[in-house]
């Protein structure tokens, strides 16, 4: 059976170091395996979060030879085995433990986003919308929220502008309510003077890494910076709106 | 179980372990290299139209437009045609410098040369997940001179009207002086002309103009129309950085094809002529 050297960050914000494991590799293996592989037989202090297995909560996020990835997801045959595969943690948030990190913040940004608005906010009868009304949103429904998108901004990761940018996934959100066909509620002022959607340089960075393959940048973030375009940078259109 | 240098992820520029700068590299050397035949040509300020010659310090017909070996065959660089006899400090200007505006600032803020030359020109960032040029005072289009990039949609009018304008000179480019014929001049104008439309409608403000800005397409039947308009505007934006590169070459060679023809280095086959 073949080994493979998987190279972990351990420690936390303030203090860490790189350790090497050698792990048994099996067909199929992804490197959340050969993370629990770790746990179980050499190195039970390493934290790692995880719940599903299967890419579909997001909670296994990491960086895998330097790749925002989920862990879960990364095969191990897909990756170089002559050389230590290096695992991290994703590097926008401050680290809590090893490959665990404290994404909380996305949580207090989120309940900033103004919540969907209905015309007839007291109404009971059920919300009637046709497929074609909800074809582009849908798309938007898929996140995960595993951060992955956040974790590659550089405006968040490099630049560490928090205080600027909510970053990619609440764009995302920004985006499944403006185009909301029964929602009542204007963003784009809140979307240009606190959200700064103008900080995105729109490198699509963001879309390269989501594992739901949402395209982030092409239907969420450019479509929302030209709604703002609407509102704040077209006088000619303004000139329309004025009589 | 060992410990291992580096000894944190902070104090490296990227963990990544492929080929990252290659894609920066290719765009830098491509865009350059497009930057600088385009400057070239522009100031060149010859070599533009078949069916004209310069001699002696004027336009002229040319031998081979007279003979009806050619027809009215137009670089795009120079289109639409406009002869002009300015002249600053003894140098004659070219009135491409008067066109180049208009295409050079689609392309400049057109939201996929964005992402490719903050990429590989301001390294902003230059892949992803490789530290770059973001710091800690970065604010990206929100400030001067990037806020213009959000005028975009108004260099998309003027590339709308390109379309038309490069239409007509490929039906120019069959008229002879003895009547009209097809050349391959002609189809390599179609070809630049499609290449541009493929990218000119897969445009991102287009597409939010014709349909995106809608929320409730069913609604209207106005607005169902526009729906149907925006899936296929959609269909042309999941292509833009095809068509945007695929444009752009169409164009360089529409015009090198053009200047070889004027300048002799070949006929242009004429394949019918009526
Ligand atoms: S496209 Fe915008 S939001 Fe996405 S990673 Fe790039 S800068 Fe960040
Ligand atoms: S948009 Fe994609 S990358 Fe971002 S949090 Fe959602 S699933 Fe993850
Ligand atoms: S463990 Fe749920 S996404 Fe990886
Ligand atoms: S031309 Fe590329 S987005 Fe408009």
């Amino acid at each position: 059976m073949s080994t493979v050297t998987l190279r972990v960050f351990r420690g936390d914000s303030t203090s860490s170091e790189f350790r090497d494991y050698k792990v048994e590799t099996a067909p199929g293996m992804v490197v959340l395996d050969a993370i629990h592989s770790i746990q179980k037989n050499q190195d039970p202090s390493l934290a790692c979060r995880w719940n599903c297995k299967a890419a579909k909560c997001g909670s296994c996020s990491g960086e895998v030879n330097g790749k925002p990835k989920l862990l879960c997801k990364a095969r191990i045959d897909e990756l170089p085995q002559d050389q230590p595969i290096v695992v991290t943690p994703i590097k926008t948030f401050p680290v809590i433990k090893d490959l665990v990190t404290d994404v909380s913040w996305n949580y207090e940004v989120a309940k900033q986003i103004e919540p969907l608005r209905l015309a007839d906010e007291g109404s009971t009868e059920p919300l009637r919308m046709q497929q074609i009304d909800v074809d582009r949103i849908q798309e938007f429904r898929k996140c995960i929220e595993c951060f992955l998108c956040q974790d590659v901004c550089h405006v968040l990761r490099d630049g560490q502008r928090k205080d600027i940018f909510f970053g990619p996934r609440h764009m995302v959100r920004f985006a499944s309510l403006e185009m909301h066909p029964l929602d009542t509620a204007d963003r784009r002022p809140f979307l240009k003077e606190h959200a700064g959607i103008g900080t995105c340089n729109i490198t699509k960075c963001c879309t390269e890494v989501c594992p739901e393959h949402i395209h982030i940048t092409d239907n969420a973030i450019i479509p929302l910076k030209e709604r703002v375009a609407d509102l704040f940078f077209d006088p000619i259109a303004k000139l329309f709106r004025r009589r | 179980m060992a410990t291992t240098a580096p000894k944190s992820a902070e104090s490296v520029r990227t963990l990544r372990t492929d080929a990252w700068w290659v894609q920066p590299l290719l765009t830098v050397l491509v865009l350059t290299g497009f930057i600088a035949y385009a400057t070239y040509r522009t100031f060149e300020n010859n070599f533009f139209l078949a069916e004209l010659t310069w001699v002696n310090g004027a336009w002229q017909k040319s031998q081979m437009y007279l003979d009806g070996k050619v027809g009215h065959l137009l670089s795009p660089f120079y289109s639409p045609l406009f002869l002009v006899d300015w002249r600053v400090m003894g140098y004659y200007i070219s009135p491409a410098i008067l066109i180049l505006p208009f295409p050079l600032s689609f392309r400049l803020t057109c939201y996929y040369y964005r992402k490719a030359y903050y990429r590989s020109f301001f390294g902003s960032p230059p892949a992803c997940a490789v530290k770059g040029t973001t710091k800690k005072s970065y604010r990206g289009e929100q400030v001067f001179p990037f806020v213009i990039q959000n005028l975009h949609r108004y260099a998309f009018y003027a590339a709308f009207a390109f379309i038309f304008i490069l239409s007509y000179d490929v039906i120019l480019s069959m008229k002879y002086i003895d009547g009209w014929g097809i050349s391959l001049g002609t189809l390599v104008l179609l070809l630049n002309v499609v290449l541009l439309a493929g990218y000119t409608f897969g445009c991102h403000s287009f597409r939010h103009l014709i349909g995106g800005k809608v929320n409730c397409y069913s609604c209207s039947l106005a607005n169902k129309t526009k729906y149907g308009l925006w899936r296929k505007a959609t269909f042309l934006n999941d292509r833009h950085a095809l068509f945007a590169w695929t444009s752009l070459f169409g164009v360089a060679f529409a015009d090198l094809y053009v200047r070889m023809v004027c300048s002799g280095v070949f006929a242009d086959p004429v394949f019918v002529k009526f």
